[in-house]
């Protein structure tokens, strides 16, 4: 089957079942998105990713591809929304890029550059969210949780340990793990978990191991998260 | 974890009753909770080991939910209803009073684990406020003598049960009476009109006939001449959404599952709203009758009925009347004498989560578990309960269908206007001398309605609760009608000494307090909101905060993942319209004024650069 839309104007061609996002990722198209990742069932939530359907605002990671739609991404518009939501995300949480050790390899500091995002704009909320250092191998820093939910996802749908899940409700909410202590290294998490890959911020971080390469080389110290995804089907590599 | 608390003595007769099903995990938390107070850690990693599930989605859904705790809190919970209409009659010096008699801090749990004073959303007591709960039980028209009374039952630690039954009155607060209210119905009286419109045997040859071909016609009449009616009728959905009954039923009727469920959305947590209350309270019939046509209709074996926490006093009178419904046949196996009509109902009580009462989410609840919207398309009447059809109703909405089951779709599309159908439940409450329930026909003015109870010098009326509009004088001549002003029925009435503002603010607190925080834009956009107007309210506002309530408008209106983010803004939006004068005395400034003088600050560079000329200079404004 033949089928396309146009995202601003370009003429993207996908298969039956694919969202607009796994269509226009698969054709080399970027739209900036944080809680989407290739591997996972679209989630939704970020909404950095919405577009504008036939006019209709929705998030191009969970609607479906229709033939002869007109989606609309690049625009001003939209784009001034995306660095509204990016500044929530930054004053939601406690993100210090300089002292981050994901710095570079976080797609929350890659978007914000990408989309040109000057300044917090609003207050920052300085919420307290202690670290779980308790794991020997494993650093949990829920300061910097964007609730994304990719560890979620991967905890239970590839590793099938449900290790993390949510809690709380509204700004309360908060990444839990699967313990009645509450702690990390009572659970049955390990090095080798797919949920240990996800991360697109700096929560889950293996110790040890932060600066083993330099900041400057990093992913996207080389080139911006766009230029990440300018290959047709260069989603799957990516993350 | 040292808990040496023996939890399965308590735990084990609950899950044997909820016969471990993981989708009556928020029912199984909340009575452990009834038995021990709060729900501790050991007691939730074993009721996730006895339903299979993991241990950190059991918290997550103990998390989700307001009246759901994980840590002692108080063995008297006191909260305190914080909709505007309880602000308007006081709760708040009571509530301070109360706090004050019982030496505690408000939200902080006495030292002695004793008592808690909080407030809670609006519990649904608008016509009879203050209202409070005290560990769940309702208690309507607070006063100071109350409260005395009250402090000295919590010190003495008399159980909630025995406390003076007049505490716990609610009045019904009908005020006017049309086709709903004052409906003459026996009980079964819909559902055999119903099933008379199909042949006498319909059912019976529809399970005995030989071939689906022979047996279709007849056996599906009954049904479809019913939503026939119902089609006839133009009967739309009582929520707030408005649509079309029939569309929603006659698509899960025709949906491929393997069963399929007629849920009623009694969450009603609008603040403003109490009309199913009353519907509940002396219409549980009616709304019961509704569902079972519903089920007769879409052909459902099983219906919930999904009871906001607030109404939770409601459960035994509603448990008697599905009882008496099953003695008299109308509920359970061969309804009416017909041999396949099969229907029974339970109900589930919430835990404190506005947010459920959006269908997606309230589906989510009835699974047991967080409240959180879905993903739509695709929709509850193809993929709900279970993943299977579904039909989700409001309280209201079914009632008005046994009227038409019984009565037929052009009797009731006669009443009303050409594209509203029909009589609306109004619930009225603040600055009016009759507060109460009002029944109109659609088309009504709310000239009309404000005169009906007693409001004189209204300033403002905000209609459908906070995420509906507010209008002001000029406004009252407009219609109550899904082609004007559509209602899910708050109808509150602020007079002249109102301040606007406040009422906005107390609205923005409600959005904040009740985001399920699934999406950005609703979770850190109602919060910030919260935060912009108490810093106005606290006189440190400048215009910058009122341009980003706008910014904040256009984002969540567009992008957040359900109606309570696309709602959010609109009691700001729609008061700065209308009442900018309520904001603008408050701010510190109407215009961007920087604290310095800006093209002062530039001197020291046009010395160094030895420049003089126009560019070296900030423009200044003509």
């Amino acid at each position: 089957m033949n089928s396309s839309f146009t995202l601003d104007g370009q003429e993207i061609a996908f298969q039956p079942g694919q969202t607009v996002m796994q269509a226009a990722l698969a054709a080399g198209v970027f739209i900036p998105h944080l809680c989407f990742h290739p591997e996972f069932k679209p989630h939704g939530s970020c909404k950095v990713c919405t577009v504008k359907v036939n006019g209709r605002p929705t998030a191009s990671c969970t609607v479906p591809a229709m033939a002869g739609a007109e989606v609309e991404s690049n625009t001003p518009d939209l784009q001034d929304k995306r660095r509204t939501l990016v500044q929530m995300l930054f004053v939601e949480g406690n993100h210090f890029c300089p002292s981050c050790e994901k710095s570079g390899n976080c797609m929350l500091q890659a978007l914000a550059y990408d989309l040109g995002v000057m300044s917090p704009h609003f207050n920052q909320m300085f919420p307290d969210r202690p670290v779980d250092a308790s794991h020997p191998d494993i650093l949990l820093d829920f300061n910097r949780c964007i609730l994304c939910e990719l560890c979620v996802r991967a905890s239970s749908e590839v590793d099938k340990k449900n290790v993390f899940a949510l809690s709380g409700r509204g700004i309360r909410k908060h990444l839990i793990v699967n313990a009645e202590s509450g702690r990390l290294r009572d659970t049955d998490i390990a090095l080798t978990d797919k949920a240990m890959q996800v991360c697109p911020v700096g929560v889950i971080l293996p110790k040890r191991r932060g600066f083993a390469l330099p900041i400057g080389k990093r992913f996207y110290d080389v080139k911006p998260i766009s230029a990440h995804f300018d290959q047709p089907n260069a989603a799957a590599a990516e993350g | 974890m040292n808990d040496v608390t023996d939890h399965t003595s308590y735990l084990d007769p609950i899950l044997e009753r909820y016969q471990r099903q993981p989708t009556y995990v928020v029912q199984i938390l909340r009575e452990a909770q009834d038995h021990f107070g709060y729900i501790a850690p050991a007691a939730i990693t074993y009721i996730a080991a006895a339903l299979g599930l993991p241990r950190a989605r059991v918290e997550g859904v103990a998390g989700f939910y307001s009246f759901l705790h994980t840590e002692p809190a108080g063995r008297y919970r006191v909260l305190f209803s914080d909709n505007i209409t309880d602000r308007m009659l006081g709760n708040m010096e009571l509530l301070d009073y109360l706090c004050n008699k019982l030496w505690v801090e408000r939200g902080k749990v006495s030292e002695d684990g004793l008592v808690c004073v909080d407030t809670t959303s609006c519990t649904g007591m608008c016509d009879q406020g203050p209202a409070i709960l005290v560990n769940g039980h309702a208690i309507t028209r607070m006063t100071r003598g109350r409260a005395d009374e009250i402090a000295e039952l919590i010190r003495s630690k008399a159980p909630v049960a025995e406390w003076p039954a007049e505490f716990f009155a609610v009045a019904d607060n009908i005020q006017r009476r049309d086709i709903l209210l004052g409906h003459d119905l026996a009980p079964g009286e819909a559902i055999r009109a119903a099933v008379g419109r199909g042949p006498a045997d319909a059912m019976e040859r529809a399970v005995s006939a030989r071939s689906w071909r022979e047996s279709y016609p007849a056996a599906v009449r009954g049904p479809t001449e019913t939503l026939d009616e119902i089609k006839r009728s133009n009967l739309r959905g009582r929520g707030g959404a408005g649509f079309t009954t029939a569309a929603k039923w006659d698509a899960c009727r025709n949906a491929l599952g393997q069963a399929r469920y007629v849920v009623c959305n009694a969450d009603e947590g609008e603040p403003g709203t109490f009309k199913d209350r009353v519907l509940l309270t002396r219409y549980a019939d009616l709304v019961i009758e509704g569902m079972t046509v519903g089920a007769y209709v879409v052909g459902a074996k099983r219906g919930l009925i999904y009871l906001r926490g607030e109404y939770r006093y409601l459960l035994q009178s509603l448990n008697q009347v599905l009882g008496e419904r099953r003695a008299k046949g109308l509920l359970g196996p061969h309804i009416a004498g017909q041999a396949n009509f099969d229907f029974d109902i339970e109900i589930h009580v919430g835990a404190g989560a506005y947010i459920c009462g959006e269908e997606s989410a309230l589906i989510e609840s009835l699974e047991g578990k967080r409240g959180v919207p879905r993903n739509r398309p695709p929709f509850p009447v193809t993929h709900g309960y279970l993943n299977q059809p579904t039909i989700v109703n409001n309280v209201e909405t079914f009632a008005a269908a046994a009227l038409v089951a019984a009565k037929g779709g052009e009797w009731y599309r006669a009443i009303g206007t050409p594209k509203s159908a029909g009589t609306k439940l109004f619930s009225i409450s603040g600055d009016c001398a009759r507060p109460g329930i009002y029944e109109y026909p659609f088309g009504i003015t709310v000239e009309e309605v404000l005169h009906d109870c007693g409001a004189t010098d209204t300033q403002a009326v905000q209609i459908s609760g906070p995420s509906g509009v507010c209008i002001d004088e000029s406004e009252f001549r407009r219609r109550i009608a899904f082609e004007d002003i559509p209602t899910a029925g708050a109808f509150m009435v602020f007079n002249r000494d109102r301040d606007m503002f406040e009422v906005a603010r107390n609205f923005a607190h409600f959005f904040a307090h009740e985001s399920c925080g699934f999406c950005t834009p609703c979770r850190v956009g109602t919060t910030l909101l919260k935060s912009t107007m108490d810093k106005i309210a606290s006189g440190h506002g400048t215009q910058h905060d009122v341009n980003d309530v706008f910014r904040l408008n256009r984002l969540l209106e567009t992008s957040s993942h359900c109606g309570l983010g696309h709602t959010a803004c609109n009691p700001m939006v729609d008061t700065l319209k209308r009442f900018r004068p309520a904001y603008e005395r408050r701010l510190k400034s109407l215009d961007f004024e920087p604290a310095f003088d800006l093209d002062g600050a530039l001197a020291a560079a046009r010395q160094m650069t030895r420049r003089d000329d126009a560019g070296a200079h900030l423009k200044t404004e003509a």
